[in-house]
């Protein structure tokens, strides 16, 4: 239990984090009651503190500390982090400073797609997100707390909505940057329709970012994220709920940077769904990287897979956090998680925190979780074959992380993060 | 080619000496066999001349056509020729075996001052050499070892051997978990390797894969060191009479 002083704090410190953001403006009455009903989620729950169970491998003082809203960039030429992804055919919504960009983006216009920015569907009686928008946040801090999520809908006025109602042909890759110090907060909305996909790429991530994910029986969604060194304290939240029969598939790449907290709070609503929930951390000077993961099953007969592979190097440490919770009416879940990390210095840190909870009787549910140096077994074996040391380090490695790899569905995307590893590996000199 | 003199080597970690004064020499062209019983050593002298982590050389020396092998690193052994075809070949799911071959080749190409094989070069080989040793397409797409069965393991091996194209072969107990017709094949790969300027030295337990490679010269190895030296008429005896009335007559 925590004492009433630091309970005191907590609830100043989210005061503090809502005073220094302005209160939005112009939007509908249901959108004015979202943010009221979720800076009383931030206040009740008071921001995280490293004593809070949740925290304790992660220090959130990085990510708690009250800041104005980072000022507009100035219009210029096109920064060369949006460009993550080139080579894979994509149509960027692009995002600086926390502020959408319409002169550095593609055209978004796809048949299946209806694509608008944030705070023109909380100004109007959108029936999709009305029913979407602080929702699913809402629904997520239902087992645990996660203030920094209600502090984004309280607060958060840009981002992208989309509403997908067909097969979207190409990737949409939403792609932010930074310039200059201060608060950058990004709300995504996605709703896919039954029968609609489409694939979001992410990439540039901003220091606050959530994303709500509704999926219609049968839709299907895949979300590819590179967290290439965020040069700022970033958190995460990802929250998705499946509707039956719904594909979801979920794949981070962090490398290095400033401390990331990334969660994943999933939902089966509808029977026979599959979420797929996948990352890879290659971590070398001081980076710390927290991967947190939630999925409720609440319907039966559906699959859910949480793979994570980490690579540390230098002072690095990396977190995963993975809970399975299954309730009473979930029979038939098959729920799997594994954590592994390779090791390649003495001082590289990984902790693993995995979760079960399980009302249901008739269930699957496994996890692992291994840290270890990478096997001498299979260095001798390349090195004697003539290949040199760190070559066959960096063979090994992709090796390692091709599990979490291959949770993606394109090919071409996986190279890039194929490639991704590699450059990683070849920088270690 | 290689010569071994009086080889001496312990296990780092129990602090044990398994190789007690080991001389031998193969030259070019010739096929040496190393014959012993189960902790006699073998496979230990495998890995101390590839350069695997754990052994201590406390005395001897290995050289490969003059050149100090037991300095190098295992990387560097193999650049200069030697090749070891292992006992237990080791899994790698997500490397690609034929692009495992082709980065071991052109590293080995690299150190030695030599330009990289073109790509179609590469391919036209590699395919042409796996199709002698029965090794279909689809194994050369799939991940190092991973799913292979033993014979494909081994067969895998003579395949790497055959495109790396080494000087000095040591074949560590590839006889293993085999069985007569996979022998065969594998015995036969290794077969077409046999050149005035490569020499071998396979390391078996049982006789019977030396009915498939023909040896130029048997030693019989037991407690660390060579104790008889002779013709391929030595591993008949030792199927005979078994390596008590060896160890009996030495000790």
């Amino acid at each position: 239990m925590l004492s009433e002083k630091l309970i005191d704090d907590k609830r100043r410190t989210a005061e503090a984090l809502l005073a220094a953001l302005p209160l939005p403006e112009g939007e509908s009455a249901w959108a004015r009651d979202a943010r009221a009903r979720a800076r009383s989620r931030l206040l009740d729950a008071g921001a995280p503190i490293r004593r809070d169970e949740y925290w304790k491998y992660t220090d959130p003082t990085a990510l708690t500390a009250p800041a104005a809203p980072v000022a507009p960039a100035p219009e210029g030429g096109l920064p060369s982090a949006l460009a993550l992804f080139a080579g894979h055919a994509a149509r960027r919504i692009a995002f600086v400073n926390g502020r959408q960009r319409p002169d550095l983006s593609d055209d978004a216009a796809q048949a299946g797609l209806a694509i608008a920015p944030l705070g023109e569907v909380l100004a109007h009686d959108v029936t999709w997100a009305r029913g979407l928008f602080g929702a699913l946040e809402a629904a997520g801090q239902e087992k645990v707390a996660r203030p920094l999520a209600a502090l984004n809908t309280a607060a958060a006025t840009e981002g992208a909505a989309l509403h997908v109602t067909g097969a979207v042909a190409e990737p949409l890759h939403l792609a932010h940057t930074q310039i200059g110090e201060g608060a950058a907060l990004l709300r995504h909305l996605v709703r896919v329709e039954s029968g609609g996909a489409v694939t979001l790429l992410e990439s540039g991530i901003a220091g606050n970012t959530v994303m709500e994910i509704d999926l219609a029986p049968g839709a299907v969604l895949r979300h590819i994220r590179l967290q290439d060194a965020p040069e700022r304290p970033t958190a995460t939240h990802v929250f998705a709920r499946l509707g039956a029969g719904a594909k979801f598939q979920t794949f981070t790449l962090t490398a290095d940077g400033s401390l990331t907290r990334n969660e994943v709070v999933m939902e089966f609503a509808g029977d026979d769904a599959q979420g797929h929930i996948a990352g890879a951390v290659l971590g070398r000077g001081e980076s710390h990287v927290d991967n947190t993961v939630f999925v409720t099953h609440g319907a039966e007969r559906c699959e859910s897979r949480q793979v994570f592979k980490q690579v540390l190097d230098g002072a690095a440490k990396a977190i995963f956090q993975g809970k399975i919770f299954v309730r009473q009416v979930a029979q038939k879940t098959d729920g799997y998680q594994i954590s592994q990390s390779v090791l390649l210095s003495d001082d590289a840190e990984f902790s693993a925190k995995p979760e079960l909870e399980i009302y249901a009787d008739d269930v699957k549910c496994s996890h692992g979780s291994t840290t270890g140096a990478l096997d001498e077994g299979g260095l001798f074996y390349l090195m004697a074959r003539g290949i040199p040391l760190r070559q066959a380090e960096a063979m090994l490695v992709g090796s390692f992380v091709e599990e979490a790899v291959a949770e993606i569905a394109d090919e071409d995307l996986r190279e890039i993060m194929r490639a991704r590893v590699a450059d990683w590996m070849g920088a270690r000199g | 080619m290689l010569e071994i003199r009086d080889l001496h080597v312990r296990l780092e970690e129990e602090d044990k000496p398994i190789l007690k004064g080991l001389s031998l020499t193969v030259e070019a062209g010739k096929v040496h066999a190393i014959m012993g019983p189960n902790g006699s050593g073998k496979s230990t002298l495998s890995y101390v001349l590839a350069g695997r982590d754990g052994y201590e050389v406390t005395g001897g020396s290995a050289t490969l056509d003059g050149e100090d092998l037991l300095e190098k690193e295992p990387d560097a052994r193999a650049a200069a020729g030697l090749f070891l075809a292992f006992q237990y070949p080791v899994e790698i799911p997500g490397v690609n075996n034929m692009t495992f071959i082709r980065t071991a080749l052109n590293a080995q190409r690299k150190a030695r001052g030599e330009a990289e094989i073109s790509a179609p070069d590469f391919l036209k080989q590699v395919r042409e050499t796996a199709k002698s040793l029965n090794i279909g397409p689809e194994m050369l797409k799939r991940a190092i070892n991973v799913g292979f069965s033993g014979g494909e393991k081994k067969r895998n091996e003579i395949l790497q051997m055959a495109m790396l194209a080494p000087k000095m072969c040591i074949l560590d107990e590839t006889d293993s978990g085999l069985d007569v017709d996979a022998m065969k094949l594998v015995a036969e790969g290794v077969n077409a390797l046999r050149a005035p300027d490569r020499g071998f030295l396979v390391i078996t337990h049982y006789q019977r894969l030396l009915d498939h490679i023909v040896p130029d010269v048997v030693h019989i190895m037991v407690d660390g060191r060579i104790v008889e030296t002779g013709g391929a008429e030595l591993a008949a005896r030792v199927e005979r009479e078994g390596y008590g009335a060896l160890v009996k007559a030495t000790a």
